[in-house]
């Protein structure tokens, strides 16, 4: 497998108007590779995620400082297509947010929004896209059925699986997981060993044990900085700081 | 205090117990060979059985504590450790044990003091008892330099066990009449040989703990020079 950087962050600084969030954040990710986000809730974990789709794009006083680069391309350059970078990099959200329309539709929905028009390719790619959600088997029956009769597990898959329609190669998770039941949760988990082949993920977890178990590298954030990031066995074994230490132990605070 | 600190703080207290109850196996199956003490070494074999409800008792902890609580990084090292240590400790109990049941059934008198003293047996005896000192209080300290000396006297014990050897080739010669109990006693002498194994086994448990450096398999020469002593 090639070690290749993917996402390359670099003197990152990030401000919500006088708030400074992310404070002179570098690190490396590596192509198909799972990283996890870890912190206390505020410490810039999401901030830092939706930085790498520019979803903080359109938040009043919101001032980025630094670069990042994804595939070697700085994704704030000028002339840089928000439409064409978010189909590099995909994102799930903690809720499940089908859209209100056929668990089909959700999937043809961003194809078509996309320019596709030709059905037979819209129908085999909805078809993949399920497959590498792990829900075509579930769901094969029944993809005229509205996506909102799913259960919440199912509902996250298919937005992982609407995501996936786009052929991105980064797939950005923030706590896909956190309102999901156990069977669910395992799901989304498995789901992320099998994806891993083919993309790059990178997930926010308040799960410690999650981040310890689908993870190859572990980030631990606090207070707006980047305190450690080290392999995912290094941070559970031995990790090098204490806060770290404290805060995956749960004597923080 | 946090309930993973108030769960770790019972294990230490729990292997603490198992610590006592073999440190004193272990002198007294010193004590009942060296003035052969048969009453001392029915006493022995007969807590043996307290050791091993012990060590269940602490491995049932440790089992406990990784269930319920998903210990990690510090908390991880710690209770992996402990789990080694107290099979360690059961170990050593166990050749303590193996000691009385010479005392007890096969030793028909005291060992020869000129044979004591060719052997060195009181400083082996010493020596291990040191060692099992020293491995306590480098895990009630997180210490991992005094664990790492606990090595250093390992050496000595192997010494003493390797001169054993020649010696007891010799008293046989001299004395072949007793050659049956000499081996019995060349057979105790490997047993506190093994505890020192263990006890070595131990601190580098101890090292694992507080510095996650592991020391297994890696030659004791390769340690810092002031470590060595
Ligand atoms: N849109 C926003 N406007 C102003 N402040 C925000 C906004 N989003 C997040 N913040 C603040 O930035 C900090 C980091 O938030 P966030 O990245 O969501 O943290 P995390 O995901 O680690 O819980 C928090 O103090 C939060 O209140
Ligand atoms: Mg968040």
């Amino acid at each position: 497998m090639e070690n290749q950087t993917i996402i390359s962050a670099q003197g990152v600084n990030f401000w919500y108007g006088d708030y400074h969030a992310l404070r002179d954040i570098s690190l490396d990710m590596e192509a198909h590779t799972v990283t996890a986000f870890i912190g206390p809730s505020g410490c810039g974990k999401s901030t830092f995620l939706r930085l790498l789709n520019r979803m903080n794009d359109l938040v009043d006083g919101a001032r980025l400082e630094g670069r990042i680069l994804i595939e070697g391309e700085d994704i704030y350059a000028r002339g840089v297509m928000v439409d064409e970078l978010r189909k590099r990099v995909g994102m799930v959200f903690q809720k499940p947010n089908p859209f209100p329309k056929t668990i089909f539709e959700n999937i043809a929905y961003g194809l078509r929004v996309n320019g596709v028009r030709d059905k037979a390719f819209i129908e085999s790619r909805v078809e993949e896209s399920l497959k590498g959600a792990a829900l075509w088997g579930e769901v094969k029956d029944k993809l005229k059925k509205p996506a909102f009769e799913l259960s919440g597990g199912q509902q996250q898959r298919l937005c992982i699986a609407r995501a996936l329609a786009v052929q991105p190669s980064i797939l950005l998770m923030d706590e896909p997981a956190s309102a999901l039941d156990p069977i669910s949760t395992s799901k989304i988990e498995e789901l992320i060993y099998e994806l891993k082949t083919e993309y790059t993920i990178v997930i926010v977890t308040h799960n410690m044990q999650q981040a310890a178990r689908v993870s190859d590298r572990t980030a631990f954030f606090y207070l707006g900085e980047l305190i450690e990031y080290d392999e995912t066995k290094k941070i559970f074994l031995n990790p090098e700081k204490a806060q770290t230490q404290n805060y995956i132990t749960g004597r923080f605070g | 205090m946090k309930q993973t600190e108030i769960e770790i703080k019972a294990l230490k207290s729990r292997l603490a117990d198992m610590w006592s109850l073999v440190e004193q196996q272990v002198r007294k199956s010193f004590e009942a060979v060296t003035a052969f003490d048969q009453d001392l070494a029915h006493e022995i074999i007969s807590r043996e059985k307290s050791v091993n409800a012990q060590e269940l008792v602490v491995d049932h902890h440790c089992e406990n504590f990784i269930a319920l609580f998903n210990p990690v990084a510090v908390d991880l090292r710690f209770v992996l450790s402990l789990l080694k240590i107290n099979n360690n400790l059961e170990r050593i109990g166990d050749f303590a044990e193996s000691i009385a049941l010479f005392v007890a059934h096969n030793q028909t008198k005291a060992i020869a003091p000129e044979l004591a003293k060719q052997l060195q047996l009181k400083r082996m005896f010493d020596t291990v008892l040191k060692m099992m000192e020293q491995a306590r209080t480098a895990l009630a300290k997180e210490d991992s330099r005094l664990a790492s000396r606990v090595l250093g006297l390992d050496d000595v014990v192997d010494l003493i066990h390797r001169d054993a050897v020649p010696v007891l080739a010799a008293y046989i010669t001299a004395h072949p009449d007793e050659t049956v109990e000499v081996m019995g006693i060349h057979n105790v002498v490997r047993r506190v040989e093994r505890m020192g194994d263990r006890l070595s086994n131990i601190a580098e448990d101890v090292v694992f703990y507080v510095d996650a450096k592991e020391l297994r398999h890696t030659a004791y020469t390769q340690l810092p020079k002031e470590e060595k002593n």
